[in-house]
């Protein structure tokens, strides 16, 4: 193909970070994935070698290592163990960007991305009709993570027990010009994020009424789009460009000390993300986005970092028949622990909460969720997240908690086909449930 | 490259999932972590038991097709790079722990089981699998005995080599061969299982590997030693020794190295030391407090600044991880990490640091030195950017003058990592021409066809 060449030039704007590789190999200890395939070009060392070889023209097409290159989780373990410090998940969404524009984006993808993603309005009013609708499609299954599997086959759900969209998401329980409460001290924007607004809406009500009661003032900017990462993983940057242009305008209008998020990815995304992989921002686009990443943190750290928690007192039953607290694990979402170190953080809320936290063995292995990489290697994705599920129901737990939408829907999943009776919450619910028992 | 009825032979061992021919995928295969160029085999297969591997070896001797034998592809001199013309055999479905006896204190496990995997279901039982390279988060039991990898531990436990007690495998022919036993003493044969352990797949395939096993310490004791001169360190190496104390291990951090770990990962070293020596000591509680005490005061006694013992097992494992980020720090300086492993008599371990600080100078380049200081084993550490020609050729002539040191003071080009294609060009140096045709003529005999990782240690 005559424009190899052409795309080995653009591949050739990651050749620093690409050098920075000494193929010592040791991702492959914390690969999930190359634990199941135990194939060199599903572990970060050889993707890293094909993308080198694309910047040396060394194919005749794109396309093997493209396939190869989307075989990843982006789940960042390899990152935060690589001895030479190698940017794992900027070079790979990098390229993956350079690769979809060279190849051209699917009509399907163009169409979710650009259409639909990328167009906030639009997105939230097709989400809203779908979820009046699904019950059509699908049918609840009685189970204690609620989620809902396919009435009719359908190749791409298989037989996964997804979470169903809440007939009423997030934004819609708001004032239409946004919500503004005022608080005592710190003034906290927060942004909600695709999967908790049209998904988890509980996980953003209870994250208020944990806001409120701490006394911090919130403000949620009307009409948010998404924080842009599954544009950005199957290579659309420009979709991903607007999507932040949208947002950062948005959370200009007022002032506030921090942005919280409640879920791991988004705020992984707006910190590690938004500034590295914006394409062509100018100067003044550039500093805004560093000073906004500065500014993001993930809810929980916020919390116990910030404001600071105390263990809440169990005021619900002075007859004392409580059955004892609730055992609680943790898993760890990568885009928490690994992308921005925060660990600690959520297990102290759980905790404070009254609840006894109890670890499983690999806390902070991926679950498999990894986004678009669920849909398409559902196989490897499962396999993936049964090693998860297995190690959550060893501990005996009644409730797996985690701080991440996306690993929520995925850990569900995994209960729901094995018929387990673990409920699947964030810290925040955890914690704004006890709040709420101690309020008579 | 490879004709596609030998590639249909060979789907039929594997199956069609594990027969890989696209060249992204021999592109995966084509290096290893030496700094050396890569090479694209034809062909990569992952069998799955010793009837597919026998099989798969059997056909390439038919049909002369090199093999070459592939783990976690970590070694450091070049031993998994394959041929042109040839296949990658992977071992990463061959990972079975198959025996762990701890009645008769030895494991039996197949090529492809992770060095750290074993030595945690070992340490689970009460036992101790000694060996440490320190890839062994990811390096595999056949490649360890493939390159005969030794670790921190070496200078109390021994590499490798010390614990391999048998061995099954494949011959060039596709034969099946068994050598050593399950037994402590075993005087029948050649001792064939000593010859293959290093021979870097050049005379045979493992299918199987007899490991011995020893008690775990009851008790050990890590210490820090401070510096304010590198040799007054090192002094202290031979002093250590030359008072017949053995520690289980005994590594030296030189300035720069410390400033690059300190940088790296805010340990709290101090960075105006000129040195570091970690120590521990280990064995019967009594006898390692007994040797803490006579450690401390000879390192005190050779001028060390300062001696901190790790109180818990908690500063025990900040020393550790110390060590262990040497190279992670190292690596972030500049792209192209070159470590080398030329190891002297542990009595010249003064020398040889003065040696390499001189030979940085010389050569303009910047060389860390840590390493394996008890028991000779220093890693000069060159960093340097490949795609500057100029200076990487400095960085080549600064390798072939720490060889010719090693080899003047009685040492060996390589402690641990092998000869692979990396050394082969040297290896006349270390042990003269009538060695390698000796070793060249074993070959030949074994494997008439030279279908057995070819080009490694005798350079054809």
């Amino acid at each position: 193909m005559a424009g190899m060449k052409e795309l080995a030039t653009l591949v050739k704007e990651l050749e620093e970070q690409l050098v920075t590789c000494i193929r010592c190999g040791m991702c492959q200890s914390v690969c999930p994935l190359f634990e199941q395939t135990r194939k060199e070009a599903d572990v970060a060392r050889g993707k890293l070698a094909l993308l080198t070889g694309l910047m040396d023209n060394i194919f005749t097409d794109p396309d093997g290592v493209n396939e190869r290159l989307n075989r990843c989780l982006l789940c960042g373990s390899c990152a935060a163990n690589c001895p030479s410090g190698v940017n794992v998940v900027e070079i790979f969404i990098k390229a993956r960007a350079i690769l979809a524009e060279y190849k051209g984006l699917s009509p399907a993808k163009k169409l979710i991305f650009r259409q639909l993603l990328a167009n906030p309005g639009r997105f939230d009013a097709m989400v809203e009709w779908a979820g009046r609708f699904q019950g059509l499609f699908t049918k609840p299954s009685a189970d204690a993570q609620g989620t809902s599997c396919a009435r009719l086959i359908s190749p791409l759900l298989a037989n996964r027990h997804f979470m169903p969209l809440s007939t009423t998401p997030f934004h819609k329980t708001l004032p239409k010009k946004g919500y503004t409460s005022t608080g005592s001290g710190l003034r906290a924007a927060f942004f909600t994020g695709c999967l908790i607004d049209k998904i988890f809406p509980n996980v953003a009500k209870a994250s208020l009424k944990v806001l409120s009661h701490h006394k911090v003032g919130v403000i949620i900017p009307p009409g948010q789009g998404c924080c842009g990462i599954p544009s950005l993983a199957s290579g659309d940057r420009d979709s991903f460009t607007r999507l932040v242009d949208h947002n950062l305008a948005l959370f200009e209008k007022e002032p506030f000390d921090v942005l919280v998020t409640a879920c791991a990815t988004c705020t992984s995304t707006i910190k590690k993300l938004w500034p590295t992989v914006y394409k062509n921002p100018s100067d003044v686009i550039q500093q805004k986005l560093r000073v906004l990443a500065e500014k993001t943190m993930d809810i929980n750290q916020f919390l116990v970092d910030r404001v600071g928690i105390d263990s809440l007192k169990n005021f619900s039953d002075p007859a004392g028949s409580d059955p004892g607290p609730d055992i609680v694990t943790y898993h760890d979402p990568c885009h928490l622990k690994k992308s921005l170190g925060v660990a600690e953080q959520p297990r102290q809320v759980i905790s404070a909460a009254g609840c006894q936290l109890k670890e499983m063995t690999g806390s902070d292995k991926c679950c498999g969720m990894g986004g678009s990489f669920n849909i398409y290697h559902y196989d490897l994705s499962s396999t993936i997240g049964t090693i998860k599920r297995e190690n959550i129901e060893k501990t005996g737990c009644t409730t797996v908690s985690t701080g991440c939408p996306a690993c929520m829907m995925q850990i569900s999943d995994m209960l729901g086909k094995a018929g387990s009776s673990i409920k699947v919450r964030h810290p925040m619910e955890i914690y704004a449930s006890r709040l709420e028992k101690n309020t008579p | 490259m490879i004709h596609k009825s030998i590639l249909d032979a060979l789907q039929k061992i594997v199956g069609k999932q594990h027969l890989l021919t696209q060249k992204e995928d021999m592109l995966t295969y084509s290096y290893d972590a030496a700094v050396l160029d890569p090479v694209m085999p034809a062909a990569a297969v992952i069998p799955e038991n010793a009837t597919q591997l026998g099989e798969i070896i059997a056909l390439c001797h038919e049909n002369h097709i090199p093999v070459t034998v592939r783990g976690s592809g970590t070694n450091l001199s070049g031993g998994t790079i394959p041929r042109t013309s040839g296949i990658v055999v992977l071992t990463g479905r061959m990972n079975r722990i198959i025996e762990i006896n701890e009645a008769d204190m030895y494991a039996v496990v197949e090529p492809g089981v992770v060095t750290a995997t074993l030595a945690a279901e070992v340490e689970k039982l009460g036992l101790f699998y000694p060996p440490d390279p320190g890839s062994m988060a990811v390096s595999t039991i056949g490649g360890n005995v493939a390159e005969n990898a030794g670790g921190l531990r070496g200078l109390k436990y021994g590499v490798t080599k010390d614990y391999v007690m048998g061995l099954q495998f494949f011959d060039a022919k596709g034969n099946y061969i068994k050598t050593g036993s399950r037994t402590v003493k075993c005087a029948t044969g050649y001792n064939i299982t000593g010859l293959m352990v290093g021979s870097e797949g050049t005379l045979g395939v493992l299918d199987q590997v007899i490991l011995k096993l020893i008690p775990a310490p009851k008790a050990r004791q890590a210490m820090v030693a401070v510096y304010d001169t590198i040799e007054q360190a090192s002094e202290t190496v031979a002093g250590i020794i030359s008072a017949r104390i053995v520690p289980a291990t005994l590594e030296i951090l030189d300035n720069f190295t410390i400033r690059a770990v300190e940088d790296f990962s805010k340990a709290g070293l101090p960075k105006d030391a000129a040195a570091l020596l970690l120590i521990e000591v280990d064995g019967h509680p009594a006898v390692v407090a007994e040797e803490a005490e006579q450690v401390k005061a000879l390192c005190l006694k050779m001028g060390a600044r300062s001696i901190d013992r790790a109180k818990d097992d908690a500063q025990r494992d900040r020393i550790w991880a110390a060590r262990r980020a040497a190279l992670s720090a190292l690596a972030q300086l500049k792209p192209t990490l070159v470590l080398e492993d030329a190891t002297v008599p542990r009595s010249r371990i003064p020398d040889m640091v003065r040696a390499l600080q001189e030979i940085g100078r010389k050569y303009k380049i910047d060389i860390g030195t840590f390493g394996h200081a008890g028991d000779g084993n220093l890693h000069p550490t060159i960093l340097t950017d490949r795609r500057n020609k100029e200076e990487f050729h400095r960085v080549e002539q600064a390798i072939e003058e720490i060889f010719d040191t090693a080899l003047a003071m009685g040492g060996t080009l390589s402690g641990e990592h092998g000869t692979g294609i990396a050394k082969a060009p040297f290896l006349e140096k270390e042990a003269g021409y009538s060695s390698i045709l000796f070793s060249r003529q074993l070959r030949a005999a074994l494997d008439p066809r030279n279908i057995l990782n070819p080009g490694k240690i005798t350079g054809v």
